[in-house]
């Protein structure tokens, strides 16, 4: 799975939980200010990404570090790396 | 109750088996159709028997903002919805609705089944709660309806779920009109609301008390009063009203669609899963005795009658000892099934129509009434009538019985 394709389903995933207008998924939108997404959003983004990826970021603490969609694609990216390299 | 004030019925709203909205709802009932059809689902379950439900055609949920339908499950959408129609019907202004003089009374029979059921499966299936959502919680809980509707709406008052399963929208409408006459709210919003789960349909079967003779012909069924009857047929749906204090409506020129003038609950504790003939005539008599009304005041009992055998020989037992075979009778449940919490509600909401339009809606599939319900005037065709003065009868499992009493509105 290229990077591209990895972004493209993290995006795809937001919109369609979230109902985001997919011309606002651009890497510098801030989670809180432009996306409006709230703390249970983020609970509900955790489980939609594990469901799309198989990875596990419930007790990540990188997660309340994430301030743009830009810092959440490199995080799901350095996540899905440790989990190719591992073999999973 | 002395001095207590008048209050009147200024909105309302709907979605039914029928579709959204009270016209919709109306035009469906005029041409005598029904809502209940085969549900296919139903059929794959070992021991169930009756297949046949009455569920609500596609609502557009878009109206309501993502962050609030967020927390809804199916019943809390069609309570929105029903509610939007009612607050505009009534000419509610937003800053009227989010007052503190607004609040709310609405009530489903549980939390959401379905969402309920997803929980347990993915526990079984996973051993593990990780692909839970955080918005299961508020589907679940007891007062899911009353708390999506309320935040939906931005209600600021009181906010109460008085959950008493079919009888749910009686009591919502009940405890709304003493909490305004009391003096406790100027406006309230209330009535029930309910999604179909086969676990409703399952409780009747398990009692022996959902039709299931009728699965290849579901709009047969259910079959109030008549003497073929096999039972309740589960369906769902929202109904909403807006109450509000006589005074306070009338100084904003709002319609006023009917007044209420009586209402009564009493307890049944002999037997949790039987009616009780006596209970539901003392709920008519006390009702009528608050409105200060004789049994020749009466123009029309809209009967709870789910088709359940015992359920209607006890109503139709009560009608007659309380307002004799003078008073037109009927029941809407053959047309909507029975639409548990919601059905209160749906069925006044119709019974205010027919006052207006001055036609009572007769029960569909009555076509030979039981004679162990006789000594009342059954509806069995469309009838052209006045209509000031009518019952609104409720009753649940659980010995929960009420009766509401409207009038048409006057201008003293």
């Amino acid at each position: 799975m290229t990077e591209t394709e990895i972004i493209n389903i993290i995006n795809d995933s937001m919109v369609k939980e979230f109902e985001f207008d997919p011309d606002m998924m651009t890497p510098d939108a801030h989670m809180v200010k432009d996306l409006g997404m709230d703390s249970l959003d983020f609970v509900d983004l955790v489980v939609v990404l594990q469901d799309a990826f198989g990875i596990k970021l419930r007790n990540e603490p990188q997660v309340r570090e994430i301030n743009t969609l830009g810092d959440l694609h490199n995080l799901v990216l350095g996540k899905k790396r440790e989990l190719d390299a591992e073999g999973k | 109750m002395m001095n207590k004030r008048r209050v009147a019925i200024t909105g309302m709203g709907t979605v039914s088996p029928f579709g959204s909205g009270v016209k919709c709802l109306w035009e469906h009932l005029l041409k005598g159709d029904s809502a209940v059809q085969i549900m296919p689902d139903m059929q794959e379950i070992g021991g169930l028997r009756s297949c046949v439900a009455a569920v609500v055609p596609a609502v557009d949920a878009s109206v309501i903002d993502r962050k609030k339908r967020r927390f809804m499950s199916p019943m809390s959408i069609y309570s929105t919805v029903a509610a939007l129609e009612a607050t505009a019907m009534a000419g509610l202004s937003e800053e009227k609705i989010t007052d503190r003089g607004t609040g709310l009374c609405l009530a489903s029979t549980m939390g959401s089944s379905a969402e309920s059921e997803a929980f347990f499966q993915e526990l079984n299936r996973s051993s593990s709660i990780e692909n839970i959502k955080s918005t299961m919680f508020f589907k679940t809980m007891n007062h899911s309806c009353a708390a999506n509707t309320a935040q939906a709406l931005g209600i600021t008052g009181r906010i109460v779920s008085p959950s008493a399963a079919c009888a749910s929208s009686n009591l919502t409408i009940g405890l709304a009109y003493e909490t305004i006459a009391a003096g406790n709210q100027d406006i309230m919003i209330c009535g029930g609301t309910d999604e179909h789960h086969y676990l409703a349909t399952a409780v009747f079967d398990i009692m022996n008390a959902a039709s299931y003779q009728y699965n290849n012909e579901p709009q047969q069924t259910p079959r109030p009063f008549d003497i073929n009857r096999d039972g309740v047929v589960c369906a769902e749906g929202a109904g909403i009203l807006i109450l509000e204090e006589m005074e306070c409506a009338r100084k904003r020129n709002a319609e006023i669609l009917a007044e209420i003038v009586g209402f009564a609950t009493f307890s049944a504790p002999d037997n949790i899963a039987h009616p009780d003939s006596q209970t539901i005539v003392d709920c008519m008599e006390s009702s009528m005795r608050q409105a200060r009304l004789r049994v020749e005041d009466i123009d029309y009992v809209n009967a709870h009658a789910t088709a359940t055998i015992q359920g209607d020989i006890a109503e139709a037992q009560a009608i007659s000892a309380a307002v004799d075979n003078k008073v037109p009778v009927s029941s809407l449940k053959g047309h909507l099934g029975h639409t548990m919490a919601a059905s209160g509600a749906i069925e006044l909401i119709a019974s205010i129509q027919m006052m207006h339009y001055g036609i009572l809606i007769p029960t569909r599939n009555l076509v030979t009434p039981d004679p162990k319900c006789n000594g009342i005037d059954f509806v069995t065709i469309p009838r052209k009538i006045e209509v000031n003065i009518i019952i609104k009868n409720s009753f649940a499992l659980g010995g929960i019985n009420s009766t509401i009493l409207i009038r048409r509105n006057r201008n003293d």
